[in-house]
């Protein structure tokens, strides 16, 4: 006869079996996603690095050559593939969306965290969460509507290129930076405010020497973000950057960015050809900045945390 | 335990999904049951956003009709519906240009079927203040040698032009009916009819060039060489710039593809669908024209 507590401790129980079957399913869900990325990074690379292996272009003109023309062969056949002026254009609206959106981004975070009564607050938390969720073609008709005649009057130009691409992404990025911007101002204890106030600092004394230094690591991380954000966002974009595959002369003249090119390309090329693999390569580079700028995002972290 | 649910929920669900979306990706062959005259299967298209709306509301209508038949229809763009159709990923790909003419496409693998036409314009803004051109002006417009407007007898305005992406459909046939071989100066491109209107209708100086259907009032269409772009001119080939919409099997069709594309081009679609979407039925072409652009009397 035996024990009916020990059988009960020995065998699995309900509580037990349900902690195995959760495990399973976080584990399997864990492997389906490391699957789906690994599978797309797989797939990219391989297309994108096919212009070098198979199509013969060389590496150091496709990220220096100016000429973008994948379906016309030059003297010596082979096809001319340079992609800089897209790699500036996309690097140039990034650059310059950030530059107009951080100050904007800090204003509103500090008025929301130091300034702002806990109503006003709530209203702009939603406010900056609306404009997340505007849908970027409602952005671009904006753009096309209303910033390129903008430009064309006050800047002069045809009112399509860099500018127009940057002041549309300006508004995109803006919740972004200012959301993180606020989560790291208020990650600030709150015991550094009060001593500085306590030595008889003024309040901007205060955000300025105490809580925007203690916060810069995560002001940084909040812009790497936004500039992510900018980087890949295609549609919005392409309704106002003109889309000339040139190299851009100046902030007013019509130019391309990588996403640009790769949406408008993309139906219009067959599987296989040279200017297919050439969007893959393209591709390839989005894929790897955006692996970069979360390396970035990593690294201000680690050094904030030492500080 | 609720936690647990959910997570469960989560995966069936996502299941669910990768399974429907293998589902719609290998619905390439048809399995058609040859019964005597009710057509039933799969018809799986992809390609031209062009001829998209015109297909759609084509197979809604042979649907009804044809209850056991499931047609889905998809874009994607000519390129993607001419390289999935030569893989055998879908039962018809739609283009709108000649798979002769787009690389890395074997075309005698596959069968044309014309089932309407379209016929481009150029346009330009109303500001520029020129209705009429000739055509050398035209071309000379856009490879880069007249670059103001009133070179050609309207105002004192910097020509903006706007062109589609190397490889559209709609660049092929303008370039082919305009350009007479000569490479078009880089510039602006769009890829799509509506954004092109929009940017034409409000950028001072701008030309650029669309589908009829497309061309609203607040662009200014323009004659070639005294030659309105009218439907009329465009059967008899006095209007250059037109194309074939296609709609290419891989080989023969079977036999529910095939009453498919019958009724496509069955006088019910091309008397009231194809002209109330914008196009210019087949059956009234005057003339046809060949891969390489050779117009000849029908």
């Amino acid at each position: 006869m035996e024990d009916p507590i020990k059988s009960k401790i020995q065998s699995t129980s309900k509580e037990t079996r349900q902690d195995i079957l959760g495990r399973c399913l976080t584990y399997l869900c864990i492997g389906l996603i490391v699957a789906i990325v690994l599978s797309i990074f797989i797939f990219v690379a391989s297309k994108g690095i096919a212009t070098f292996t198979v199509n013969k272009a060389s590496l150091w003109e496709f990220l220096t050559g100016k000429n973008w023309n994948p379906t016309v062969t030059d003297a010596s056949g082979k096809p001319q593939l340079g992609a800089l002026p897209m790699i500036t254009g996309s690097f140039g609206v990034t650059i310059l969306a950030v530059i107009f959106a951080t100050p904007f981004a800090i204003g509103t975070a500090l008025y929301m965290t130091e300034v702002s009564s806990k109503k006003g607050e709530k209203i702009l938390q939603s406010v900056i969460e609306l404009l997340v969720g505007i849908p970027s073609v409602v952005y671009g008709f904006i753009g096309l509507s209303v910033i390129v005649p903008f430009v064309r009057t006050h800047f002069g130009g045809s009112g399509y290129g860099i500018l127009s691409g940057s002041f549309v992404l300006f508004v995109m990025v803006l919740p972004t930076v200012t959301s993180m911007t606020v989560d790291s101002l208020r990650a600030v204890p709150r015991y550094y405010k009060e001593a500085s106030l306590a030595l008889g600092a003024t309040r901007w004394q205060t955000i300025y020497k105490v809580l925007l230094r203690s916060a810069t690591s995560g002001i940084l991380t909040a812009i790497i973000f936004g500039m992510a954000r900018a980087f890949g966002e295609a549609l919005a974009v392409q309704m106002v950057i003109g889309n000339a595959a040139i190299m851009p002369k100046g902030l007013l003249s019509s130019a391309s960015t990588l996403t640009s090119v790769l949406t408008m390309g993309i139906g219009n090329t067959v599987m296989g050809t040279v200017g297919n693999n050439a969007l893959w390569s393209l591709a390839l580079i989005l894929l790897l900045m955006s692996l970069i700028f979360n390396i970035v995002v990593r690294l201000i972290g680690r050094k904030g945390r030492m500080d | 335990m609720k936690n647990l649910t959910k997570i469960a929920t989560v995966i069936i669900a996502s299941t669910a999904l990768l399974v429907g979306c293998g589902n719609s990706n290998s619905s390439s062959s048809s399995s058609s049951s040859t019964s005597s005259k009710a057509v039933s299967g799969k018809i799986t298209i992809v390609g031209s956003t062009a001829l998209q709306p015109l297909v759609e509301k084509a197979a809604e209508n042979f649907q009804a009709d044809n209850s056991k038949v499931n047609i889905t229809v998809q874009g994607g763009g000519s390129g993607t519906g001419l390289s999935q159709v030569q893989s055998g990923a879908v039962t018809i790909g739609n283009s709108d240009i000649f798979a002769e003419k787009q690389s890395g496409i074997k075309a005698e693998n596959l069968v044309d079927h014309q089932v309407a036409v379209v016929g481009m314009t150029p346009v330009v803004n109303k500001d520029a203040g020129v209705k009429n051109l000739k055509m050398s002006q035209l071309r000379e417009i856009f490879t880069g040698k007249i670059t103001n407007w009133n070179q050609v007898g309207g105002k004192n305005e910097k020509i903006v032009l706007i062109n589609r992406p190397s490889g559209s459909g709609t660049r092929a046939t303008f370039e082919g009916a305009v350009m007479n071989g000569e490479t078009a100066a880089k510039s602006q491109e769009q890829d799509s009819n509506g954004t092109v209107q929009k940017m034409i209708a409000q950028t001072p100086g701008s030309i650029s060039y669309l589908a009829f259907s497309y061309v609203k009032s607040d662009v200014q269409a323009l004659s070639i060489d005294g030659v309105a772009p009218t439907d009329d001119n465009v059967t008899t080939n006095k209007w250059k710039i037109w194309s074939y919409e296609h709609m290419y099997t891989k080989g023969k069709p079977d036999t529910t593809t095939k009453a498919f594309l019958n009724y496509m081009t069955s006088s019910k679609v091309q008397k009231s669908l194809v002209k109330d979407l914008g196009y210019i039925s087949i059956s009234n072409m005057k003339v046809q024209k060949d891969a390489n652009g050779k117009v000849t009397d029908k």
